[in-house]
């Protein structure tokens, strides 16, 4: 008899979502999906607002990255206040910017892989889920959780003294910065008491990463096969092709590593990226234009970022990144679990780089910002921890927005994260009589690997507990879980 | 030659002029009373009713009311407090006060007030109300979503023949201060400028500036308002 499984919510994740799976007479399964259910609308009532709260309201779309929309918007409004695409503002404006943003990437990723990820590679993923979770990593691990937690609180501790508050502050406004950092600050981030200091930031970072390539060589079947597909990846890159989280251009690679996107001013990102609406989801699903709905959706975020870029600029995570692309034999990697090490690699580039800008001297001066001559369109692009922002904004004559189009990280990874989760569902439920909580928490480690914010991709507000239902072909509720 | 009078407020005698108001009394004397319509150089109109107290159990606009010798004041208790924090309330459900992404956000009056009046959520239904936003001066922005009418910019901006740049339009419910076209349009930065300080809200905004001044850094962020009037 034909069965519906819905898992909704999905736990451990940025958001509210559920997920369907159909399974026919024969026990296999024969389409799953991924929908977001939340709806909030930020790019229609932004409109008719002066342009130069964009950056303050729209961060509001998440608490977790409030950073990312806040820099993206920043951006866009560089380019209406005729700072120039990126490179415009003066270094104290660019570096204090950069400065919050990889804050904000280095508290982002360790929030997600000590304190949603790490349950799963602990405990296993079919383990208790009464464990299972981050009262369970306290519990049972209290050093690595000690650790997570800290580390977070560094990464908001530098997004404090950059952008005001640790959580929607103020700190980019079109054209610069609003403050500097103070020597005071910079002694704190820099050499401040053990564990809150740069150097010790790094060397939890190489930790952390060492603890997962330990997983890695003990689970190598598991980590390499769940729910690997070949697909494209989108990010953007330096121009000299090294990475680059606040500014650069778009690159995207197929997955032999062929370049199918190289160069593109992200100006003219809407001339490459188009996004198709589903009915049973509120998030859109992006592609790119000149590949086609069928074949050009792409991934985005750490793993794809690895795959576009040709170096990472700081040294300890070059080396990781060599080692990570020799797995693969320079190829790009297309393995969902290995999102988590290319995760904590970056983490590693987050806080060496930010070691670096907090010994630069050009973060105590006081040219903060710059404007030239006004225009009516301005398109901000930044990697965000989860993967390529787009924020687009158009103006009138009396400083009014008069469009906003925001293409958020997760909602680029739309098409993937339904794929991971059609595979991981075949994998772990073709033929099974039986759904258990193991099998649910398989789909949504899929899911978790991409560290979707489901909230920002609708620009929506809400939970995630996590739901399933089994019914049969009319509709008929035959078995329910809830978690 | 003024008159000294002995005016009570709370129990604490201090010691004013004769014709003077009570809340210019009680600032004399480091007691602070809340006002968001009251703008000092100008005549006093008790339209907010924020800066209202008890005389004689009877509930007055302290603006509007002059001293009087062996006066006894209630100012600052729980029942006048209430009244000022339901004042608060109404005007936050009146319009559309999203503080977290207004400009004004610790400069903002009303928003210090609600915080010093300890408000969490109003206890009244919230109105939406449709307001509009314009724009076409090219200096200033008056979004109509903040404004709580107090009329400080219809007393206080005017050009030099006296003519002002902003004035009441319809009645009722429908009631908005609005910007002159024409003026507006040919309206002077230094104006500009003057306008915003003199909103209490975020009604009025010079365009262009919004956030320049980092948190921290923001009137009221480190002391509450009223805190550089009492001893």
């Amino acid at each position: 008899m034909p069965k519906k499984i819905t898992i909704e919510p999905v736990t451990r994740v940025e958001g509210h979502g559920k997920v369907t799976i159909q399974i026919d007479d024969a026990g296999q399964v024969r389409e799953s999906r991924l929908h977001i259910v939340e709806f909030r609308g930020f790019e229609r009532f932004v409109q008719g607002r002066p342009y130069w709260e964009a950056p303050v309201l729209v961060q509001r779309l998440c608490g977790i990255c409030p950073v990312s929309h806040h820099l993206a918007a920043a951006k866009a409004l560089d380019v209406i206040v005729g700072a120039g695409t990126g490179l415009g503002l003066t270094p104290t404006g660019e570096k204090m910017r950069r400065l919050m943003h990889y804050g904000q990437f280095f508290q982002s990723h360790v929030l997600h892989f000590f304190h949603l990820a790490s349950p799963d590679f602990l405990f296993g993923i079919d383990a208790d889920p009464a464990i299972r979770n981050i009262i369970g990593v306290a519990m049972y691990h209290k050093d690595l959780a000690v650790q997570g937690v800290m580390m977070r609180k560094y990464g908001q501790e530098i997004i404090k003294y950059t952008a005001g508050k640790k959580i929607h502050g103020t700190g980019a406004i079109p054209g610069g910065i609003n403050k500097n950092l103070s020597i005071e600050e910079r002694d704190i981030l820099l050499h401040g008491a053990d564990p809150l200091n740069a150097d010790k930031m790094v060397e939890w970072s190489v930790a952390a990463l060492e603890f997962f390539k330990a997983y890695h060589k003990n689970n190598r079947t598991l980590v390499d096969t769940f729910a690997e597909f070949p697909s494209n990846h989108l990010s953007i890159v330096r121009a000299d092709g090294a990475m680059d989280l606040y500014n650069g251009v778009l690159r995207a690679v197929d997955a032999e590593g062929n370049r199918i996107l190289d160069d593109v001013d992200c100006q003219d990102y809407n001339k490459y990226i188009e996004e198709e609406v589903k009915s049973w989801s509120y998030m859109k699903f992006p592609y790119l234009k000149h590949i086609g709905k069928e074949k050009g959706w792409y991934r985005v975020g750490p793993l794809s970022r690895l795959n576009t870029c040709d170096f990472i600029p700081t040294p300890l995570a070059q080396k990781e990144f060599e080692e990570f692309k020799a797995y693969t034999n320079g190829k790009p990697n297309n393995m969902t679990l290995h999102y988590h090490w290319a995760r904590l690699i970056e983490t590693l580039h987050a806080a060496e780089e930010i070691r670096n800008l907090l010994k630069d001297p050009d973060l105590q001066k006081d040219d903060l910002v710059v404007k030239g001559e006004k225009v009516h369109r301005g398109v901000g692009v930044i990697e965000a921890p989860r993967g390529t922002l787009f924020h687009h904004y158009e103006i009138n004559d009396d400083d009014q927005i008069t469009l906003a189009n925001l293409i958020v990280s997760t909602t680029n990874n739309n098409e993937p994260m339904n794929v991971a989760v059609n595979h991981t569902a075949k994998s772990f439920m073709n033929g099974q009589r039986e759904i258990t909580e193991g099998m649910m928490n398989a789909v949504e480690v899929a899911i978790r690997a991409y560290d979707p914010c489901l909230s920002c991709a609708t620009h929506a507000l809400g939970q995630m507990p996590l739901e399933m239902k089994l019914v049969d072909e009319n509709n008929n509720l035959l078995d329910y879980k809830t978690k | 030659m003024t008159n000294k009078i002995k005016i009570k407020i709370d129990g604490k005698e201090i010691i004013t002029e004769e014709g003077k108001t009570i809340v210019e009394a009680a600032k004399e004397n480091g007691i602070f009373i809340p006002t968001l319509c009251n703008f000092a150089g100008t005549l006093p109109k008790g339209c907010c009713r924020m800066c209202t107290i008890k005389i004689n159990n009877r509930f007055m606009t302290s603006c509007t009311t002059p001293a009087a010798h062996g006066m006894e004041v209630e100012n600052n208790t729980k029942e006048i407090n209430d009244f000022r924090k339901g004042i608060v309330e109404l005007l936050f459900v009146s319009g559309n006060h999203f503080c977290p992404s207004c400009e004004k956000s610790g400069n903002c009056e009303l928003q210090a007030l609600a915080y010093r009046y300890q408000m969490m959520v109003p206890r009244f239904p919230y109105d939406f109300p449709m307001r509009s936003v314009d724009g076409s001066s090219p200096y200033i922005i008056k979004d109509q979503n903040r404004c709580i009418l107090c009329k400080r910019c219809i007393k206080t901006i005017h050009d030099d023949q006296g003519r002002h740049y902003f004035a009441f339009k319809d009645r009722g419910h429908k009631l908005e201060v609005i910007l002159d076209e024409k003026m507006g349009k040919e309206m002077s930065q230094a104006i500009a400028k003057k306008a915003m300080e003199n909103c209490p809200v975020g009604s009025i905004i010079y365009k262009e500036v919004g956030f320049a001044t980092p948190i921290g850094k923001r009137k009221y962020d480190h002391q509450p308002i009223g805190s550089e009037i009492e001893n």
